[in-house]
């Protein structure tokens, strides 16, 4: 594609603008500073792998992974300020993940060890792994505030904070990862996954697209299920103290971003 | 009275703050060995706090606990829960059965209930045998709270502690789990410590009052002070309630 082309793609930005101005729908600014925005980023992004790429380091290959693990917990962390010490076990989630998953896909030499395959499915498997964390994150404090009295009843029967906390521990690990396994039923039906559609798009075999598509979507299985059970493993003592306590006022500065 | 009195349970200088507001005041009292002590006061006056702290579910912010000539601290959370036994307001329920919620304890240390144990407990908290199986959903107001009963009794506290078990519950109900915990206190010489906002309930099952306001403890003693106190805030609340 030329640079002409790209330019004329903007047309697809003009025409919501009009749009937005004639029905005075008030999205004219956002729409800008979302068109600038993801120019600015992707063509950085673009540089800097291409940068990534030529320069055939190893070393650039793990500060590009690390920066978007400390990007991705950066995000997913505000919705869990009430977890003490979140940060570092998001952090730790989401390093698990990335050696999991790229030592059995390097391992198994399903992928080359090259930039051009670990950054694309890094950024894929650890982007989902950041909303998985933000999911859980959410649907695990919804179940706790839902279930104060019922924590309490089994802490107060002379149940662990183990087991005052099942129930809602596993039911926030469960209707995180429902969403992935069920978007997966449907897929290539209705729409093509983005991914794939950009490698046919690029001239790629369909079929192999199909598999490269395939090993991500196993991926996001493992990645989905992997996260939330270890940002829920790793939180939940958090929410008790040595006395088998409910320390209910972690909780009670709800967190509205 | 030949027998001289035993305190169980020993509250000195307990004071809780939350958020920094206090919500004990320097609570100093004492609960009878095999007595029943009723906690009076208005709705917001630190009964709840008292009770959670007697099961170890909150820890003084400072002060002591003694219970049975020990600090509270020195018990393990689990065996001081399984002693001093709770049933909590609103009588909450987990979800299932009534069997579930009988078995609950058992279940927490991987024991099994028998079917047989349970219908038996059923008869104790005087609950028809057929409601076994009965999703909790479907129980009224006053089988609930028995159930919840039936349940801290699972664990067989030597003390316990009920807070507000009949508010909800009409006379008779209110009747029969009366006399339920009367039995359960000479029967086994179980203490019990019973919040209420029902004044003459307070006087019918109590031996001994503590009367609470804006989390102190007012005045304590026998049962009959709340028709006698000379202090003008209980008589003000005992008319206003009675
Ligand atoms: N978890 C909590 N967080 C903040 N305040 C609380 C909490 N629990 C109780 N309180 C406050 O403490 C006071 C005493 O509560 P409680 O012991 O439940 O009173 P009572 O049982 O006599 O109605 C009340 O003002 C209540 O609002
Ligand atoms: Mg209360």
């Amino acid at each position: 594609m030329t640079y002409t082309s790209l330019a004329l793609t903007l047309a697809f930005v003009l025409i919501p603008l009009i749009l937005s101005k004639t029905l005075k729908l008030g999205l004219e600014k956002d729409t800008i500073i979302a068109t600038v925005r993801s120019v600015i980023q992707l063509f950085f992004v673009g540089y800097v792998l291409k940068f990534v790429f030529d320069s055939e380091s190893f070393f650039y290959i793990i500060l590009m992974v690390l920066l978007m693990i400390t990007v991705a917990t950066l995000n997913a962390r505000k919705k869990g300020k009430n977890i003490k010490g979140i940060t570092w076990k998001i952090a730790f989630t989401l390093i698990v993940i990335e050696i999991v998953t790229q030592g059995i896909l390097i391992g198994f030499q399903i992928i080359p060890p090259t930039a051009q395959y670990i950054i694309p499915i890094s950024g894929m498997l650890l982007g989902n792994s950041m909303v998985l964390s933000i999911l859980f994150l959410n649907r695990f404090t919804a179940e706790i505030e839902a279930n104060v009295e019922i924590i309490e009843l089994i802490l107060s029967l002379g149940g662990t904070p183990k087991q005052a906390i099942h129930n809602q521990l596993i039911n926030a690990i469960k209707t995180s990862v429902i969403p992935t396994i069920e978007s997966q039923k449907t897929i290539g039906l209705v729409q093509l996954p983005g991914m794939m559609s950009g490698q046919i798009i690029g001239g790629a075999d369909p079929v192999q697209a199909v598999q490269f598509q395939l090993l991500i979507l196993f991926g996001l299985l493992t990645t989905a299920t992997l996260s939330s059970i270890l940002i829920g493993f790793l939180s939940y003592p958090t929410l008790f103290n040595e006395r088998m306590q409910f320390i209910t006022h972690n909780l009670s500065q709800k967190n509205n971003d | 009275m030949t027998q001289p009195l035993e305190v169980t349970i020993h509250f000195e200088h307990v004071h809780y703050e939350k958020n920094s507001s206090f919500i004990l005041k320097d609570v100093t009292g004492d609960f009878y060995k095999g007595k029943i002590t009723t906690i009076v006061g208005p709705s917001g006056a630190g009964k709840t706090t008292v009770l959670k702290m007697c099961n170890g579910l909150i820890s003084p912010t400072s002060g002591d606990i003694i219970i049975d000539g020990k600090n509270i601290n020195e018990f393990s959370p689990t065996s001081l829960r399984q002693y001093v036994g709770i049933a909590l307001q609103n009588a909450p329920l987990i979800r299932g059965t009534v069997y579930d919620n009988l078995a609950l304890p058992m279940t927490l240390q991987n024991k099994l209930l028998s079917e047989k144990k349970a219908i038996s407990t059923l008869e104790d908290v005087s609950l028809d045998m057929n409601i076994l199986y009965r999703d909790v959903h479907n129980l009224s107001g006053g089988q609930k709270q028995k159930v919840s009963i039936a349940r801290t009794l699972m664990n067989q506290p030597k003390i316990l502690l009920l807070d507000e078990i009949t508010s909800a519950l009409d006379p008779t109900s209110t009747n029969e789990i009366e006399q339920l915990i009367l039995s359960i206190n000479r029967k086994y010489n179980v203490t019990i410590i019973w919040i209420t906002h029902n004044l003459g309930q307070a006087k019918r099952v109590g031996d001994y009052t503590w009367v609470m306001m804006g989390g102190e403890l007012v005045e304590s003693g026998e049962s009959s002070l709340l028709d006698h106190s000379t202090n003008k805030r209980i008589q003000q609340f005992v008319e206003g309630k009675a």
